[in-house]
């Protein structure tokens, strides 16, 4: 028997108390959706957990509308203290309901226990306690004085991290004054949910945040909708350059945060201990289906044989199992087509010359599972060191040079994330300075705090989630007056419904598609680098 | 017996140097009135492709500068400027047409936003950067760099030089790259201040300059791959929609027109709209 060896200890989904169907948020109540329901299914045993509504065009327009009557009537009319009052409840319910949010995330998304409990839900909770005190001090938040907030924000969030990528978007959203609706991921609609409830017993006014239910379809509708005034998706970048289309020439702000192939670099240096630990939270982390992964393991050609005997060593005790228990490192994938996606990436990095390998792991019959997998042997050319996986699968490649090591790790279209690992300062500054990714962790991966901008550069997407610069996405700066005028607005009270840009447009030919073309959006994290695909996915309304 | 004159052949400016287009091609610059001033290069689509490989190789140069010594090359350039006043305002009275006066207001001008521009080379990371207090012990800082390879459609109406400056002197305080496409009727203060960036210490490549249509080669540039970033400014009379959404297939960050008199006012967001945060991440730990 091997240390590996332990008594179940899962978690008790007796904390749960959920309905057997839940319907839309829509202006402070769960109404019928208009579209066809769907199951939502815990990846981990493929049983149902609820019967979700689907939200159709016209429950799109409901919902934007209750949140142009709330931006309207309710929330621009706030003081940023009370905003911020609203937001400081809503951080204080999560924590009340941490448990339950953890168990119910665990089970809809097939991720550890040890994950949500530790990292996801009280992350939620920072980010709205965050976002909460700077409701009232919008004036620093480098706008200049008297910032205003954009309207209706359309939000599209991806499955990896259903509760925090709405924590991310809801919580600067609201705190700069902006309303919302979002959509959440057609597999992972469960805690969307559950946090309305938990905006009912903050009693946030009606409509100032509208959730919805639904797939690709219902994302396409509800960022072309003609009455929303910002965009926020996190998701492919596939699906992100849809989405950058449609609102070209419209008023729209966008913010989109999409895939990366993030560099993990280890130079011969490296604290060895801590990089071994930091490249296993950098792929393993929630499955790898993570788009700030480190799936590219860059290894100085003189430490490679060590560093990937330790790392083969400490694969072998993860345990892969199921989601709800305390012990499991590994869970499972969200979804079938996600994990058909990681199976095919994977047999193509065989067929290319890559040698694959996996700890022996019983992986459970029902479900969606695939074994911690490293790729030794892979060339730049390769799709497993080109294409985002999204999946627990860690490519190596090797370098000689720091040269050579940044020359590698830029040679993406992606620019998310990159980590460096060495002892020596000076060489992590200047790899640093070089990298062109938006979130360098030296010595440390996986790192997240509400107070920490994150985001892009390149085909990653633009636009920065958390911190100031977080904030800086969900406003404007106070419109400018023109000479000798007076000015236009008093105050952001007297600012009109809709709000103009500080530059008017000239009357532009929208160039949106109309619904029927509207490429599919559904914040699936996966990508693909063929945008070929595009054209699949739109008349297929899904692009999972 | 008065003198004749020698008049200047306009040509383009790319990679440091002044080609003709390759296409051989050329188009009239004329007075208000439309008397024959001079002939513009009219470049092509190998000539914009050409200007992305020149700006890509200048830009590691460039952005990878001091900030003081981008903002010393930059300020250099307003005192080149403000000796060759008289040329820019020649050229500026001859083909827009306006009062001696105002070319000499709008060169001024163009001048001294070439200034404010310059001192904000050494400051605009401090201003839109942040030190980040995270729950945990790393150190934890946001800075602004360079987008890359900006592509930009100089404003296309009268005050030419003005809005030359206003399109172009933003994107290289940052210290991107830029291709240029000046304004197609008045090009010459665009191909005149080339000649006194040839004189200058910006590196070849940093800045490039097309005249000819931009409604022919802004396609070009917003397609193109290695091109990271578009700004509209002077694009409000193209089909500029369709350039957004060519941008996209890159995810190039893209600027929207301006228009009226308050068009490209100077201000750091305008700096900062080609600008990428990077937040670096390190663990504080025992020594």
């Amino acid at each position: 028997m091997s240390f590996l060896d332990y008594a179940p200890a899962p978690e008790s989904t007796s904390i749960l108390n959920l309905r057997s169907e839940y319907g839309l948020f829509i202006d402070g109540d769960f109404v019928d959706g208009h579209g066809t329901p769907f199951d939502t299914i815990s990846p981990a045993t493929e049983k149902t957990i609820a019967r979700i509504a689907t939200a159709d065009a016209h429950d799109v327009d409901l919902a934007v509308a209750a949140a142009r009557r709330a931006y309207d009537r309710t929330w621009s009319r706030l003081s940023g203290a009370d905003r911020g009052k609203y937001l400081f409840r809503i951080a204080r319910l999560v924590q009340e309901r941490s448990r339950e949010l953890a168990v119910a995330e665990s089970l809809d998304n097939g991720k550890p226990i040890k994950e949500t409990r530790d990292v996801d839900v009280p992350l939620v909770a920072a980010w709205f306690f965050y976002y909460a005190g700077w409701a009232d001090k919008l004036d620093h938040a480098g706008l200049g004085a008297n910032p205003r907030s954009l309207g209706v924000a359309a939000q599209v969030i991806p499955w990896n991290f259903p509760l925090l990528m709405l924590a991310w978007k809801i919580a600067p959203a609201l705190a700069a004054g902006n309303t919302v609706v979002l959509k959440s991921a057609e597999s992972t609609p469960l805690t969307a949910l559950l946090f309305a409830e938990i905006l009912q017993q903050a009693e946030l006014p009606d409509g100032v945040v509208n959730i919805l239910s639904g797939a690709g379809d219902t994302g396409a509708t509800l960022v072309n909708h003609a009455d929303v005034d910002k965009v926020a998706f996190t998701g492919s970048t596939s699906v992100g350059r849809a989405i950058a289309r449609s609102v070209a020439g419209t008023q729209k702000k966008l913010t989109l945060e999409l895939g990366g192939k993030g560099a993990n670099i280890v130079f011969d240096d490296a604290p060895i201990d801590q990089a071994i630990e930091g490249i296993i939270s950098g792929i393993y982390f929630n499955q790898g289906q993570v788009c700030c992964a480190g799936s590219r393991l860059l290894v100085q050609e003189n430490v490679h044989d060590e560093v990937v005997d330790r790392l083969k060593a400490r694969l072998s005790t993860l345990r892969v199992g199921d989601p709800l228990d305390k012990n499991t490192d590994v869970g499972a994938i969200n979804s079938a087509a996600q994990l058909k996606r990681i199976t095919e990436l994977s047999d193509i990095g065989e067929q290319e010359g890559a040698e694959r390998w996996s700890p022996e792991c019983n992986l459970p019959e029902k479900g969606f599972w695939f074994a911690p997998t490293i790729f030794t042997n892979v060339s730049t050319s390769h799709r497993i060191a080109r294409d985002e996986i999204f999946g627990p699968v860690l490519s190596v490649l090797t370098f000689r040079t720091p040269a050579e090591a940044i020359t590698k790790a830029n040679n993406t279209p992606y620019g998310l994330s990159a980590g460096i690992w060495s002892d020596k300062g000076s060489r992590v500054l200047a790899v640093a300075d070089r990298l062109r990714a938006g979130v360098i962790w030296a010595n440390t991966f996986n790192r997240f705090d509400p107070s920490s901008p994150f985001g892009g550069y390149k085909e990653s997407g633009f636009g920065r989630e958390g911190g100031r610069h977080g904030l800086a996405a969900y406003l404007a700066p106070a419109a400018r007056q023109a000479p000798g005028a007076v000015p236009v607005y008093e105050s952001v009270i007297d600012a009109p419904a809709a709000p103009a840009g500080p530059e008017p447009l000239p009357p532009a030919e929208p160039a949106i598609p109309s619904l029927a073309e509207a490429p599919a959006i559904d914040a699936t994290a996966t990508s693909s680098s063929a945008s070929a695909t595009d054209a699949t996915t739109a008349a297929e309304g899904n692009v999972r | 017996m008065s003198r004749l004159a020698i008049p200047k052949t306009y040509k383009l400016y790319i990679g440091g140097k002044f080609p003709r287009s390759e296409s051989g091609r050329v188009y009239e610059v004329t007075t208000k009135e439309g008397a024959f001033v001079a002939n513009a290069a009219k470049a092509s689509r190998k000539d914009a492709r050409d200007a992305v490989v020149a700006a890509r190789a200048a830009l590691s140069g460039w952005s990878g500068a001091t900030g003081y010594n981008r903002g010393q090359v930059l300020y250099r350039i307003a005192e080149l400027l403000e000796g060759r006043r008289a040329q820019f305002i020649d050229e500026i009275a001859t083909t827009e047409g306006v009062t001696r006066t105002a070319a000499e207001a709008q060169v001024d001008e163009a001048i001294d936003r070439w200034v404010w521009y310059a001192g904000w080379a050494d400051k605009y990371a401090q201003v839109a950067g942040s030190g980040n207090p995270v729950a945990g012990p790393y150190f934890n800082i946001s800075v602004p760099e360079p987008t890359g390879v900006v592509a930009v459609v100089a404003p296309q109406a009268e005050g030419s030089l003005l809005g030359f400056v206003s399109a172009v002197a933003p994107a290289l305080v940052a210290g991107n790259t830029v291709v240029v496409i000046a304004s197609e009727r008045y090009p010459l203060s665009a191909v005149s201040l080339s000649e006194v960036l040839a004189t200058s210490d910006v590196p070849g490549g940093v800045i490039n300059i097309l005249t000819g249509s931009p409604a022919e080669i802004a396609p070009w540039l917003a397609s193109h791959a290695d091109v990271n970033a578009l700004d509209l400014l002077g694009a409000g009379e193209l089909d500029w929609v369709d350039l957004q959404i060519a941008a996209a297939e890159t995810l190039k960050r893209v600027s929207p027109p301006e228009n009226g008199p308050d068009a490209g006012a100077p201000r750091l967001e305008r700096i900062t709209a080609f600008t990428e945060t990077k937040t670096v991440w390190h663990t504080k730990g025992l020594l």
